[in-house]
């Protein structure tokens, strides 16, 4: 049966493939009808806050700097009605050892692995997440293999993976590295089943709360800087982890009263899995070909329930453009001292014209940067973008198409962050669940879990499931 | 470099999955190419480019394939130099600097 490798018949052993690798009996935590019991399985599968703080401050992990960028902070207010303008901090978690906050969830996933006595871990991601699990399993000595989406059918490959795949070699790691396409799953699968290691999935758990100790930091900081907690938070918002982690981490520090709001990319009209759209992106992470299908639906995952479910703490989310992307990454190079990014400057470039709506007093808290190198910078990607057809030029970002342009703002005016409709995503979670979940009807058990699961009333969530012809009882 | 000796670091790729036979999901231009794969290891006898080959990765796992590439070079760097970066630049130290008078 192990010999069969078609795409089919290796899903077909999915479920049984992800138990050897992962030791969590998922199955204890599903209530009857379609939900389970995600407080429960975060309580009983992962770890205490302390306890995850502890790991990962031994393997140089967390405590990252609290930076205030006063002059991003100036710059926004010039833009800004009288009063407005709140003071912008970011927390540098290319400080982590990896570069970037993703070591948080490598940190906790590794060192689990290994107390069950994996011998090597696999995560399939062609992001900050390889490297970080690459450079925990060399420093926890445990072997590593990193499974990436790559390549196009040329063998012409996006430069900021291309630098991924660099690093993760750099820490030791074997990197298999695949042309375009979804069944990067069912080759992760494979290579779990050929070689019985751990999979360090992204959505695990562990892998979710490890971020948790962020929220909670950057909640200490803000209490210990200016006397207060953060008005608000906001986070890059691809796979989802990165906002679930942080939000929950800062309700755990008692900060309620924060609002957390997700940015990404707008990819809109790139198709994530098409062989001619791939070279054609200028970001390969951060953005909507994974926040929306993930926000909407988050048990899409190599997980049968996906620790990461950002509908339950998201209070608003933006997009921001490419060329905006670019603009601000270049901005906080030239003004503030810092090179980061681009990718993991989403949430600052949301952050520079959500700032301009808020009170000068407040404090508005950009939680990651990421490190920066070859291949991953402004230069190399505008190179490759420019190489692949898209037209660079200055204007006003509205007018971005991805794929075709990128525009960067004429000046930082043209920066916005556009609101994407909170509702719309609530009902396309609904939509998705009674699709997936085959729903007809519908028990009082179930409304609750979808209400927990899109921080909704009961009123919507019953008009919602009625009108797409599901009885509740 | 068209040889690679036993004990070279080499590149070989794989198909996984022929076009055709890729997932049901997957879109139409991409359907139409294969799945390949490629991963690096140590050669474990001679082979030209083009040649199958049988690796040793640094897990430990044994996998052949075609000999694509003999001690792989990083072909990423800084890309060309981007003027509208240096447009950026200007831009900014010109409102920073307006800003302080």
């Amino acid at each position: 049966m192990k010999n069969d490798k078609t795409y089919e018949a290796i899903m077909a052993r999915k479920n049984e493939i992800i138990k050897n690798a992962m030791q969590i009996d998922y199955t204890k935590f599903e209530l009857p009808g379609i939900g389970f019991d995600y407080e429960a399985m975060m309580r009983e599968v992962g770890y205490s806050l302390e306890e995850m703080r502890e790991i990962q401050l031994a393997h140089g992990v967390g405590n990252t700097p609290l930076i205030e960028l006063r002059n991003l902070t100036a710059l926004a207010r010039k833009y800004a009605p009288k009063g407005k303008g709140a003071r912008i901090v970011v927390k540098d978690e290319a400080a982590n050892a990896s570069g970037s906050f993703k070591a948080r969830r490598a940190a906790v996933a590794v060192y689990h692995a290994k107390k069950l006595g994996y011998k090597g871990v696999i995560a399939a991601t062609s992001g900050n997440y390889g490297a970080a699990v690459a450079s925990q399993a060399a420093m926890q000595g445990l072997k590593c293999i990193v499974v990436q989406e790559c390549y196009d059918n040329n063998k012409v490959g996006q430069p900021e993976i291309l630098e991924k795949q660099r690093v993760c070699e750099a820490y030791g790691a074997e990197v298999v590295q695949l042309s375009v396409g979804p069944e990067l799953f069912s080759t992760h699968l494979s290579l779990l089943e050929e070689t019985g290691y751990f999979n360090a999935s992204l959505y695990t758990p562990f892998g979710i709360a490890g971020v948790e100790t962020l929220g909670y930091e950057l909640a200490e900081q803000c209490r210990e800087k200016f006397g207060k907690d953060p008005e608000a938070v906001v986070c890059t918002n691809a796979g989802g982890g990165n906002l679930t982690g942080t939000a929950r981490g800062l309700i755990k520090a008692g900060a309620e009263n924060t609002r957390v709001i997700g940015a990404c990319i707008d990819l809109k009209g790139l198709h994530m899995a098409s062989e001619q759209d791939f070279n054609r992106k200028s970001c390969t992470t951060g953005h909507t070909g994974f926040s929306l299908p993930f926000t909407t639906w988050p048990d899409r995952s190599d997980c049968p329930r996906n620790a990461a479910r950002v509908l339950r703490y998201l209070d608003e989310m933006v997009t921001i453009k490419q060329g905006e992307l670019f603009y601000m990454t270049q901005a906080l190079a030239i003004l503030e001292g810092y090179e980061r990014g681009p990718a993991g400057n989403t949430s600052l470039t949301a952050a520079f014209a959500l700032a301009q709506q808020m009170d000068e007093d407040a404090i508005l808290v950009v939680q990651e940067t990421e490190y920066t190198s070859a291949g991953k910078h402004p230069m190399p990607q505008l190179t490759f973008a420019k190489k692949n057809g898209v037209q660079v030029l200055f204007g006003d970002p509205e007018d971005e198409i991805p794929g075709k342009n990128l525009v960067f703002p004429k000046d930082p005016s043209f920066i916005k962050a556009r609101q994407y409709d909170m509702t719309h995503a609530r009902k396309s979670y609904i939509k998705n669940c009674v699709k997936n979940c085959g729903m007809t009807s519908a028990t009082e058990e179930d409304v609750s879990f979808i209400m927990d699961e899109i921080k909704s009333d009961k009123e919507f969530v019953l008009s919602e499931l009625e009108a797409k012809g599901v009885k509740v009882q | 470099m068209s040889m690679a000796k036993k004990g070279d670091w080499v590149q070989i790729e794989n198909t996984v999955l022929k076009a055709g036979n890729r997932a049901p999901q997957v879109p139409e231009d991409t359907q139409k190419c294969d799945l390949k794969l490629w991963v690096k290891g140590i050669a474990q006898h001679e082979g030209n480019l083009g040649e199958n080959m049988d690796i040793i990765t640094v897990t430990g796992r044994k996998t052949s394939g075609t000999l694509v590439d003999i001690n792989p070079r990083y072909i990423h760097d800084y890309g060309d130099f981007q003027p509208e970066l240096l447009q950026v630049e200007l831009q900014l130290k010109g409102i920073m600097e307006g800003a302080e008078k």
